[in-house]
């Protein structure tokens, strides 16, 4: 079947199959081939194989849960929004979360993603004790910090590439509501919007909605938004009676693709400076629910049919904080230069991380999507060549697109990766449409 | 009724895992039963934790009556609602060949869900109140060349239905068919189906869930299928057996 990530770009044709339960996974393991696929939230074709996709929503069951320790063991194909649902009632919510809620567990570690409190507590995998792994024998391993340390290592951002997640155990976080108090505050400039980060930098959640047409003076002026769990009698009297009931959201769906002449830059310009007002009006602090405040755009389903038939690509790197300023000023320059400004550009600060293969350090992230487009091409790899030029890296999740020279320039890791499965014989064995292309 | 418990019969099928997250959702203890019962603890803790009630497991083969009796024993709780999900599919090709094949299927459709329900039907009797909801199949309405085997059987389960619930009608047992068309389950993987015409199991857990409350008898999951069915059986038989249905 026609088969994209999130972006819509590129589309194939794969083979799809959806496994009921480890004996039939063995056996597509040893055909070869293979990747398993979440709830295809990456952008690109990191999900995506012609020979041999995996659906693993079907491995979808809560298996355990430790109340003391607020330690959720789960199966891989579990939606962290299910996850959610069950347990914040009860007072425990995701301690890293995507900018989504339609992922799966298996697609959170694979990415190891990073939340809008990266600086403060790391990415998701911090908080996964072990997973287990299906190895190319078809075999199932334990692994974690202590127990086949290597696999965990590289298996946490390894993009499924290295096996197939079947299970994980993995922390949340107690909560005392499901509110939290955001303080929003607009910045005129980059050198603002960064220094806001740093004067806030014991915020739990921060991150930046630049607006990324601006040029000039106004280049990198932003909506910084900071987040913190509310606490049971910080709530007004009423929302105390009930701390973790939020009203319903509105669900609107975009049943159709955007023509492309609605997309043009004049749009981008409206939008972008629509949101920057409406945000400055909303400066100062106030109660927003979890699910606004942690997935703004889950309310539109389908936003990506926003960028029209031809799809989009995301553009998202860390640069290392010392040359943020500089390679940040160079990225949005030269976006704004080209008039191709995206309707999203989000900015965070990333804190320290070691790992092996993950995407996060510490630095700042920002990421852009544009409709796909020569124009698109050419802009793209421009800013693949200035995030390099400042010592910058690229995420995996966010990339359908990328030379295979620029990800091995730009991280040095990925050979060392490429060789691992190679020795290993992983490389046959697990392969996505973005390994090859990527050289993995 | 919110406490009894719910027995799902056939409790590892996509229809007996939807059907026992419908009751759960609604508060209902479940008693997942099964051949390998021991196999579904994922399950039981997915369910349990997931709606915070009690789930037990319970051996259970259909095909073996003379367990019956230590089976019901070994609930418990005598269920409220027992619902019967076991069904198999088959290969109507090699079933016209191989007997043995053909029998196993007649009797996982027929005879298995039949006996069990028949057993859980005195307990019920007998203590004057209940409901038993048996998943049928639109196949059960007129034999067709592609299914006949399979939809034989079904015929078989939805007459026993019908007839168990004549019996018991003044007795406070309801007795429930529900007549799924095509479900998107294991038992249809890989199978190229009418998109408008095929459920979810979720969606044939809604159908069961409405009649009971509503005390329906013969329900359809998707409405459409009533009229399309009632097209089919309409034909009539010499021009039926010239067509390809
Ligand atoms: C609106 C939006 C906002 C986002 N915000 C963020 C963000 O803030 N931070 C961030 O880090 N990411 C973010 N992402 C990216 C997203 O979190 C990741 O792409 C995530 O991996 C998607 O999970 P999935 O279940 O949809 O996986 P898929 O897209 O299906 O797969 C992603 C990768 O995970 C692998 N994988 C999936 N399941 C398994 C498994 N069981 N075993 C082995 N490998 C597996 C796949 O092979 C693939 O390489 C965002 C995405 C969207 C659409």
């Amino acid at each position: 079947m026609i088969l994209s990530g999130w972006g819509r770009f590129p589309r194939q044709d794969c083979r799809v199959t959806r496994p009921r339960g480890e004996a039939g996974l063995k056996d597509l393991v040893a055909a070869g081939g293979l990747i398993a696929r979440g709830n295809g939230r990456a952008y690109g074709d990191s999900a995506l194989s012609r020979r041999n996709t995996v659906d693993m929503r079907g491995f979808n069951r809560l298996l355990a849960f430790d109340p003391e320790s607020g330690r959720l063991t789960a199966e891989a194909g579990v939606l962290l929004q299910d996850v959610i649902s069950v347990f914040l009632p009860r007072g425990w919510f995701p301690a890293v979360t995507p900018g989504t809620k339609y992922v799966t567990l298996g697609g959170m570690i694979a990415a190891d993603v990073h939340g809008k409190n990266h600086h403060k507590d790391g990415s998701f995998g911090a908080f996964v004790d072990w997973i287990d792994v299906m190895g190319r024998d078809g075999e199932v391993r334990r692994c974690s910090r202590d127990r086949e340390a290597e696999l965990f290592g590289w298996t946490l951002g390894g993009m499924g590439l290295t096996g197939v997640i079947l299970r994980a155990a993995f922390r949340l976080r107690p909560v005392d509501s499901a509110w939290i108090r955001q303080t929003a505050i607009p910045t005129a400039n980059l050198a603002e919007t960064m220094k806001c980060f740093s004067d806030h930098r014991t915020a739990t959640y921060a991150v930046a909605w630049v607006d990324c047409l601006a040029g000039g003076g106004g280049l990198g002026r932003s909506l910084v938004l900071l987040g913190e769990h509310a606490r049971r009698e910080e709530l007004p009297a009423k929302k105390r009676q009930a701390p973790y009931a939020v009203p319903a959201r509105r669900r609107l769906s975009l049943p159709f693709e955007v023509p492309d002449f609605l997309l043009n830059s004049l749009t981008l310009r409206a939008f972008n400076t629509f949101y920057y007002h409406r945000g400055r009006q909303g400066a100062g602090e106030r109660l927003v629910d979890w699910d606004s405040f942690f997935y703004p755009l889950d309310s539109l389903l389908g936003w990506n049919r926003i960028y029209g038939r031809r799809g989009f690509a995301q553009f998202q790197c860390v640069l290392p904080l010392e040359r943020s300023q500089a390679g940040l000023s160079a990225l949005l320059e030269a976006t704004s230069r080209a008039g191709r400004g995206s309707f999203l550009a989000v900015l965070k600060r990333l804190g320290r991380q070691e790992s092996r293969i993950s995407f996060p350090m510490e630095g700042y992230t920002l990421a852009l999507d544009f409709p796909i487009s020569p124009g698109a091409q050419r802009l793209l790899a421009e800013l693949d060549r200035i995030a390099i030029d400042h010592g910058g890296r690229f995420y995996l999740a966010k990339d359908g697109r990328m030379p295979a020279q620029t990800l091995h320039r730009a991280d040095p890791r990925a050979e060392i990766f490429r060789a691992r499965r190679e020795g290993l014989g992983l490389a046959e064995v697990f392969a996505s449409a973005q390994s090859e292309r990527l050289r993995l | 009724m919110t406490a009894e418990p719910v027995l799902i019969i056939g409790g590892r099928s996509d229809i007996g895992r939807a059907v026992a997250h419908r009751f759960a959702a609604a508060g209902h203890p479940i008693q997942l039963a099964a051949r390998g019962a021991a196999g579904l603890a994922p399950d039981k803790a997915d369910i349990e934790l997931r709606h915070d009630v009690a789930v037990t497991l319970h051996e259970l083969d259909v095909l073996a009556p003379e367990s019956f009796d230590g089976f019901i024993d070994g609930l418990g709780d005598l269920p409220g609602v027992a619902i019967c999900a076991v069904g198999v599919l088959g290969e109507q090709a090699v079933c016209e060949r191989d007997h043995g094949a053909a029998a196993l299927v007649m009797r996982s459709n027929y005879e298995g869900p039949a006996a069990i329900l028949a057993a859980l039907a005195n307990r019920f009797e007998a203590r004057g109140s209940g409901a038993l909801v048996g998943i049928s199949s639109v196949a059960g309405e007129r034999g067709r060349a592609a299914n006949y085997i399979y939809g034989s059987a079904k015929a078989g389960f939805t007459a026993f239905l019908s007839g168990l619930r004549n019996r018991l009608a003044r007795k406070g047992v309801h007795v429930v068919t529900v007549l799924p068309g095509f479900v998107a389950t294991r038992m249809t993987d890989g199978m190229d189906l009418p998109k408008r015409l095929t459920a979810t199991p979720e969606a044939v857990a809604t159908a069961v869930e409405a009649a009971l409350r509503r005390r329906r008898d013969v329900v359809y999951v998707k409405p459409v299928w009533a009229l399309v069915m009632m097209a089919i059986r309409t034909i009539p038989e010499g021009i039926f057996k010239g067509m390809r249905i």
